[in-house]
C-alpha cells in the first residue's frame, strides 16, 4: 500500500520507468541462449519457467557477429530487432570472439540498448557454504562511462593516458535508479561508493549527483564511502551494506568480490538496466566450453537472473516461487551439480526444480 | 710523530680514495629504473649508476663470495657493515669450484645485472674447464671494461719502493682473453688475441677521464706494437689519437716489456697506466708485489651500467684459506669502494679511514704484511674504531 | 657477547667496567670465531639514530604515545623528530618544507594518517598525502597482509605482500569539466614508472624469499594503460628466473581473495587498485587496527599502517588499535639495522595478542588501548 501511494508521488520521467513493473500481460522476451553450455542452461531455464507457468513466450536469436555491407562484424539485425520490439532480453554467456574487427558483443548490446545500470545482487546461497553466511546486498554500476570510456592514447612513447568520464546525467540517471530498485525491492539503505578524497572533481561530481538523489527519497537511508573503505568492511562484515551504487571500475570490481563472497559467479545473477524501459538479464560466468553438451552445467545464475527479469517485470509472484524452489533444492543438496559441490546432471537438478514449484500450487 | 702519523694516513686515505663514477651514457634499457635523485642523508650525492635496486636509501649488492679465503673475508665485510649501519642488504650468489656450471653463472649475471653493483671473490678456474675463467666471463658479459687498479706505498709496511703512487687502467673485455683458441693440427694451438679501435679508444678515454678528474699528469700507455705491429699498433694509435684531446695530461707510450723492467727498477716516474687486457694484469701483480701484496690493493671493474668490485689481484688465496691469517684489508677497502660507488659516501669513509688507522697507526698487521696478527684482529679492531665514530656519528650529521 | 654487555650496559655499570669486560669478551671469544665471522643480530651502530614522526589525524596521536611508550621501555636508540600535519584541521601545520626536509634528511620516518576532507571547495587538487608522496618520490607501498595468531577472522594463516604504485595513475590529480556537468579525470601510466615498480616488486620478493609475484591489471579494457603496466611487469620478470610471474585481471583478483587468498604471494599493481586490494586484504585478517605498511622513494623509507583510515570517530576514546603502528615501526627498526630491537617488540605485541588476554576492541576485546599497551611493555621485561 505504502509502496503504491509513493509511486504515486513520483516525478513523471520515474512514472514511465517503472509503468513496466505494474503490467502482467504476457510478454515475449528475446532469448539469447549464447555458447558453450549457454544453450543447455537457457533450456533448463525454459523448462522451469514454464512448469512456473510464467505467463512469458521466448523469442530465441542467435547474435554471432555478420559481416555487415560496409565489412565490420556486427549484430545481426534481426536480434536488434527482436530487442527493440520486446525491450526485454535473456542472455547466456558469450565468448568473446578472438581477433580484430568482432566487437564485444556485450559492449555492443550495451551501447545499442543503451544499458546504464548494471545490477547484481548477491545473496548466500544456504547449503552452499562459503566462510561468508551472511551476505545480502545489491551492487549498482554505471555502465557507459567512467574509467571504461576506452578514450586512450599515448602521448610520446612510454606515457599512457587514461581518460575518466564522468557526467552529470549519467550519474544522475544511475543514482536516481539506485534509489528506484531500492525502494521497489524493499531495501532500507543506498551507499555510494566513491574514491572523492583523490579524484576530487570527478567522483565529487558524481557524489553529488547521489546526494541530490538522496534528497529525493528520504525514505531510504542514504551514506556515502570510500571505495576502500567498503573493501576494508566489507570482508570483514558484509552484513552492514545493502545496496550500493558506484562508477564503473569500482562497480567492476566490487561486483565480483561480492560474487567472491557468495561463492563465485556460478550462483550470481546480473541485470543490465537500459533506457526506455530496455534491460538484458545475463549470467556473468564464462562459457565453459569444457563441459559443453555433457549435461553438467549450473543453470542457477541464468535462473536467477531470470527471476530478476520477472521481479522487473512485476511477476513477483512467480519470481518468489522459482527463487524458492531453487534455493530449497540447494539447500537440501540432494540433487546438485558438480560445481554446488554435488554429483546431479544439469538435467536432473532442473527437474527436481521443476517438481517443487509444481507442487507450490 | 704524531704529525708523521696524520700525514702517513693522508696519503694513505689518497691511495684508497675512489673516483667518482662519470655518468656514462645510459643508453641500457633499464635506464629507466633512474629516478631523479632527492636531496642526500650524510652526503649521498655521487651521481648514481644506471641500475640499482636502491629502496628508501637501503641498498641490495650482489655478493658472490667465490673461493679460497673469499667466503671468511665475505663474512668480516658483512660484519664491519653491520657496525657501521650500512644500509646494504647482499644478495648471496654462489658462483665457485663447485657452482661453475652454465646456470650459475646465468644466475650470477642476472643477479649484477638486477642489482647494478657486486662485491666478488676470485672463482678458480681449473685448467680443463671447458667454458674459461667464469671471471673474465663475467666482465665480458656485463661488458666492464675497464678494471682499475690504484697502488700506493703503505706507510708503516717496509718494502723495497717508497712513494709509489699508480693507477693502473686495464682493458678487460677483449685482448689476449678473448677465449678464442683452438688446434690447428694436432700440436698446434693457435690462440686469437683481438684488438678493436672501438673498446681501445673507448678505455683511453676512461683513463684520460680518470687522470683529468682526479688532477693526475701523465698518462702512459702500455704496448708491444714493435712486434704486433697491427694489433697493440691500433691500441697505440688509438690511444695517441684520444691524448691529442687532453693536451693538459702528458702522453707517453711504453713496451711492455721495458715496462715491467722499469716498474722494478723506478716505479715512482708511473703515474696512471692504461693497458690492453693481459699487460695490465700483469703490471696489476707486479704493482700490488712493490707495495705490499694483494692484501691491501682493492680492485674494481667498471662498465656502463654496472660495477664489481673486488681484491685487486684476482687470486682465491686458497694456501692460507681457513687459517684465518688472509689480510681482510683489500676486501674491506673494496667494499667502501662499493659504498662510494653506490653514494653511500660517509659509510665508505668511516670503513676506509678504519681500515687505514688500523695498518698504519694501530701497526694490527697479518703475515703477508710482516705481522703477527689473525684476520679476526685486525676486524676486530677495525670494528673498534666503527664503533668509537658511530657513537657521536648520528648526532653529528644533523 | 653483546647481549651479556647490553645487561650491563642497562644496569649501570660504569663505563670502566664496561671497557674492561668488552676486553675480556674479546678476548674469549676470538678462538671460537675463527672461521666463520659472529652473525647475531644485535651488532649495530652505536648512538642514536633520528627518525621523523608524524602522528597524523584521529586517533595517529594517541596510538604514536603508544608506540613511543613501548619504544622507551626496550631502550630502542632512535629519537623522533615530531611534526603536525593535517588537512582536517590545517590551523597547527608545521611547516610543510620542514617536514619534506626532515623525511630527507633522516631517510626513515614514522606516520599515521592524515585524513582527506571529502568536501571539495576547489583550488588545488592534489591532496597533502599526495603532495608529500610526491615531493619525496615515495614511490611504492609495501602491505604485508599476515594473520596474526589469536585475532579471530574468517580466513587463517594467510601471507602476502601487496606492492602498489603510488605516483601515477589515477592519482594523477589532472581533472578538469570539459563543458558543465563532464568531468574528465585523467589515468597516466608511465613506462618508467612501471618498470620502476615491477622491479621494486621482483627485487623486495627476492630479497624476502618469496617466489611469486602476480600483476594486478585491467588490461582487456584499459588496452593501453594497463597494458603498458603489464608489457612492463612481464618484461622485468626475465630477470628473475627464480620468481614465477603470473597476471590477474582486478575484478577477477578480488574475487579470489575472498574465496583463496592462499594462492597469492606478492601482488603488485597500479595506483587505485593497489588501494582496493590493500584494504580488501587488510579486512581479511582483521582490519585497518592490525596491518602494517611501508612506503619508499629510493633514498626514504617511511612506515604507516597498511590500510589508511584515521579512526576519527574514535579519537580520545582510549579505545584504537596501536597494533599496525607498532608493527610499522618494528619493520622501521628492521630498516635500520636494529633488527635486534625490532624482534623484541614484535614478539611481545604478538605474546600479548596470541594470549587473548587484553585486546583492544577491534580484536573483540574488552580492553582499553592504554591497557592493551602496557601488556605490551609487561611482556617485554618477561
Amino acid at each position: 500500500m505504502a509502496t503504491r501511494v509513493l509511486k504515486s508521488l513520483l516525478a513523471p520521467s520515474v512514472r514511465t520507468l517503472c509503468r513496466r513493473y505494474s503490467s502482467q500481460d504476457a510478454r515475449t522476451v528475446t532469448l539469447i541462449p549464447g555458447d558453450g553450455i549457454g544453450p543447455e542452461i537457457s533450456a533448463a531455464v525454459q523448462q522451469i519457467f514454464s512448469a512456473a507457468q510464467v505467463p512469458i513466450s521466448w523469442e530465441a536469436v542467435d547474435v554471432t557477429p555478420v559481416k555487415g555491407p560496409d565489412g565490420k562484424f556486427r549484430i545481426p539485425p534481426k536480434a536488434i530487432e527482436s530487442m527493440n520490439k520486446n525491450k526485454l532480453g535473456l542472455k547466456g554467456p558469450l565468448a568473446t570472439p578472438i581477433g580484430k574487427g568482432h566487437p564485444s558483443l556485450n559492449l555492443a548490446l550495451r551501447k545499442e540498448f543503451s544499458l546504464y545500470a548494471n545490477v547484481r545482487p548477491c545473496k548466500s546461497v544456504e547449503g552452499y557454504e562459503t566462510v561468508y553466511k551472511d551476505v545480502d546486498l545489491v551492487t549498482i554500476r554505471e555502465n557507459t562511462e567512467g574509467e571504461y570510456s576506452g578514450i586512450e592514447h599515448i602521448i610520446v612513447d612510454g606515457v599512457v593516458q587514461s581518460i575518466k568520464l564522468i557526467t552529470e546525467q549519467a550519474s544522475r540517471r544511475v543514482a536516481e535508479f539506485a534509489f528506484e530498485y531500492a525502494k521497489l525491492n524493499g531495501r532500507d539503505m543506498v551507499t555510494a561508493v566513491h574514491k572523492a578524497n583523490i579524484m576530487r572533481m570527478s567522483d565529487g561530481l558524481f557524489l553529488k549527483c547521489c546526494r541530490a538523489a538522496a534528497e529525493k527519497h528520504k525514505d531510504i537511508k542514504f551514506n556515502e564511502m570510500y571505495l576502500d573503505t567498503v573493501c576494508l568492511n566489507m570482508v570483514q562484515d558484509p552484513s552492514q551494506f545493502d545496496v550500493l551504487v558506484m562508477p564503473n571500475l569500482y562497480g567492476d570490481i566490487l561486483s565480483d568480490l561480492c560474487a567472491g563472497l557468495i561463492g563465485g559467479l556460478g550462483v550470481t545473477p546480473s541485470g543490465n538496466i537500459g533506457e526506455n524501459g530496455a534491460a538484458i538479464f545475463e549470467s556473468v560466468h564464462g562459457t565453459a566450453p569444457d563441459i559443453a553438451g555433457q549435461d553438467k552445467a549450473n543453470p542457477t545464475a541464468l535462473l536467477l537472473s531470470a527471476v530478476m527479469m520477472l521481479r522487473h517485470m512485476g511477476l513477483t509472484e512467480h519470481a518468489r516461487k522459482i527463487e524458492k524452489a531453487c534455493f530449497e533444492t540447494i539447500r537440501e543438496g540432494n540433487v546438485r551439480t558438480a560445481d554446488l559441490g554435488g554429483s546431479s546432471k544439469c538435467s536432473e537438478y532442473t527437474q527436481e526444480i521443476c517438481r517443487k514449484v509444481e507442487a507450490m500450487d | 710523530m704524531a704529525s708523521g702519523v696524520g700525514r702517513s694516513a693522508s696519503v694513505l686515505r689518497a691511495f684508497v680514495s675512489n673516483f667518482s663514477l662519470r655518468t656514462l651514457s645510459n643508453e641500457h634499457f633499464l635506464s629507466g629504473l633512474r629516478c631523479v635523485s632527492c636531496l642526500h642523508k650524510r652526503g649521498y650525492s655521487t651521481p648514481a649508476p644506471t641500475v640499482r635496486a636502491q629502496y628508501g636509501g637501503r641498498h641490495t649488492v650482489t655478493l658472490m663470495a667465490g673461493d679460497g679465503v673469499g667466503p671468511e673475508l665475505m663474512g668480516h665485510v658483512k660484519q664491519v657493515f653491520r657496525y657501521a649501519g650500512v644500509p646494504v642488504d647482499f644478495e648471496e650468489i654462489r658462483l665457485d669450484r663447485e657452482h661453475n656450471d652454465s646456470e650459475a653463472f646465468r644466475q650470477a649475471l642476472l643477479a649484477v645485472k638486477r642489482n647494478g653493483t657486486a662485491l666478488k671473490g676470485s672463482v678458480e678456474t681449473g685448467i680443463d674447464s671447458p667454458t674459461g675463467s667464469l671471471n673474465a666471463q663475467l666482465r665480458t658479459e656485463l661488458d666492464l671494461f675497464a678494471s682499475v687498479i690504484k697502488v700506493q706505498s703503505i706507510p708503516g709496511v717496509q718494502t723495497r719502493h717508497d712513494n709509489i703512487d699508480v693507477v693502473i687502467i686495464r682493458e678487460n673485455t677483449e685482448g689476449e682473453y678473448s677465449n678464442l683458441e683452438h688446434e690447428n693440427v694436432p700440436g698446434v694451438v693457435e690462440s686469437l688475441k683481438i684488438i678493436t679501435a672501438a673498446k681501445s679508444t673507448r678505455i683511453a678515454r676512461y683513463a684520460f677521464n680518470y687522470a683529468v678528474e682526479h688532477g693526475r699528469k701523465k698518462v702512459t700507455a702500455v704496448h708491444k706494437a714493435n712486434i704486433m705491429k697491427l694489433g697493440d699498433g691500433l691500441f697505440l694509435e688509438c690511444c695517441r689519437k684520444v691524448s691529442e684531446e687532453f693536451p693538459q695530461i702528458e702522453f707517453e707510450s711504453m713496451i711492455i716489456d721495458n715496462c715491467s723492467m722499469q716498474m722494478v727498477s723506478r716505479p715512482q716516474q708511473f703515474d696512471v697506466m692504461v693497458l690492453p687486457n693481459l699487460y695490465g694484469n700483469i703490471v696489476g701483480n707486479i704493482a700490488a708485489g712493490l707495495t705490499g701484496g694483494q692484501g691491501v690493493v682493492p680492485g674494481m671493474n667498471i662498465g656502463e651500467n654496472y660495477a664489481i668490485f673486488e681484491s685487486g689481484t684476482r687470486n682465491s688465496g686458497r694456501s692460507i684459506a681457513g687459517k684465518d691469517i688472509a689480510n681482510p684489508a683489500a676486501m674491506l677497502l673494496a667494499s667502501a669502494d662499493l659504498l662510494e660507488h653506490i653514494g653511500l659516501k660517509s659509510h665508505s669513509e668511516l670503513i676506509r679511514d678504519a681500515v687505514i688507522k688500523v695498518i698504519v697507526e694501530d701497526k694490527i698487521h697479518t703475515p703477508d704484511l710482516g705481522g703477527q696478527a689473525t684476520t679476526v684482529q685486525v676486524v676486530q679492531a677495525v670494528i673498534g674504531h666503527v664503533r668509537e665514530k658511530t657513537k657521536q656519528w648520528y648526532s653529528h650529521v644533523h | 657477547m653483546e647481549s651479556a654487555m647490553r645487561i650491563f650496559r642497562s644496569r649501570g655499570v660504569s663505563k670502566l667496567t664496561h671497557q674492561l669486560l668488552k676486553r675480556c669478551l674479546h678476548s674469549s671469544t676470538v678462538a671460537r670465531m675463527a672461521i666463520t665471522p659472529r652473525s647475531e643480530p644485535v651488532s649495530h651502530p652505536e648512538g642514536k639514530q633520528r627518525v621523523t614522526l608524524v602522528p597524523g589525524d584521529g586517533v595517529g596521536p594517541e596510538i604514536m604515545s603508544s608506540v613511543q611508550a613501548v619504544f622507551t621501555d626496550a631502550g630502542v636508540p632512535v629519537e623522533f623528530e615530531e611534526f603536525h600535519i593535517s588537512e582536517v584541521n590545517p590551523k597547527m601545520n608545521a611547516k610543510h618544507d620542514d617536514v619534506i626536509n626532515s623525511f630527507l634528511t633522516n631517510g626513515v620516518g614514522l606516520k599515521g594518517i592524515i585524513a582527506t576532507p571529502t568536501h571539495f571547495k576547489g583550488g588545488v587538487l592534489q591532496t597533502l598525502n599526495m603532495r608529500l608522496r610526491k615531493e619525496m618520490d615515495l614511490y611504492a607501498n609495501v602491505v604485508h597482509v599476515k594473520s596474526l595468531p589469536g585475532v579471530r577472522t574468517r580466513h587463517n594463516n594467510l601471507d602476502f605482500l601487496i606492492i602498489r604504485e603510488q605516483t601515477e595513475g589515477e592519482y594523477s590529480a589532472l581533472e578538469h569539466e570539459s563543458v558543465s556537468g563532464v568531468v574528465e579525470s585523467l589515468k597516466i601510466i608511465t613506462r618508467e614508472k612501471s618498470r620502476r615498480i615491477a622491479k621494486f616488486a621482483f627485487d623486495y620478493a627476492t630479497k624476502h624469499g618469496r617466489s611469486k609475484v602476480t600483476a594486478v591489471h585491467k588490461a582487456n579494457i584499459m588496452k593501453l594503460g594497463d597494458g603498458l603496466f603489464l608489457e612492463c611487469c612481464q618484461e622485468i620478470s626475465e630477470l628473475y628466473p627464480k620468481i614465477q610471474f603470473e597476471s590477474m585481471i582486478i575484478d577477477n583478483c578480488c574475487m579470489q581473495l575472498v574465496s583463496n587468498p592462499y594462492q597469492f604471494d606478492v601482488m603488485v599493481m597500479p595506483n587505485l587498485y593497489g588501494n582496493i586490494v590493500d584494504n580488501l586484504a587488510a579486512g581479511l585478517v582483521g582490519g585497518a587496527g592490525v596491518v602494517a605498511g611501508e612506503s619508499y622513494s629510493q633514498d626514504v623509507a617511511v612506515f604507516q599502517p597498511g590500510a589508511r583510515h584515521s579512526f576519527a570517530q574514535a579519537m580520545g576514546r582510549d579505545i584504537a588499535n596501536p597494533t599496525a603502528m607498532i608493527l610499522s615501526a618494528c619493520n622501521m627498526l628492521k630498516h635500520m639495522h636494529l633488527e635486534y630491537h625490532s624482534k623484541l617488540i614484535e614478539d611481545a605485541l604478538l605474546r600479548v595478542i596470541k594470549a587473548g588476554k587484553v585486546l583492544t576492541p577491534d580484536m573483540n576485546g574488552f580492553s582499553t588501548m592504554s591497557d592493551f599497551t602496557n601488556a605490551i611493555v609487561h611482556q617485554l621485561h618477561s
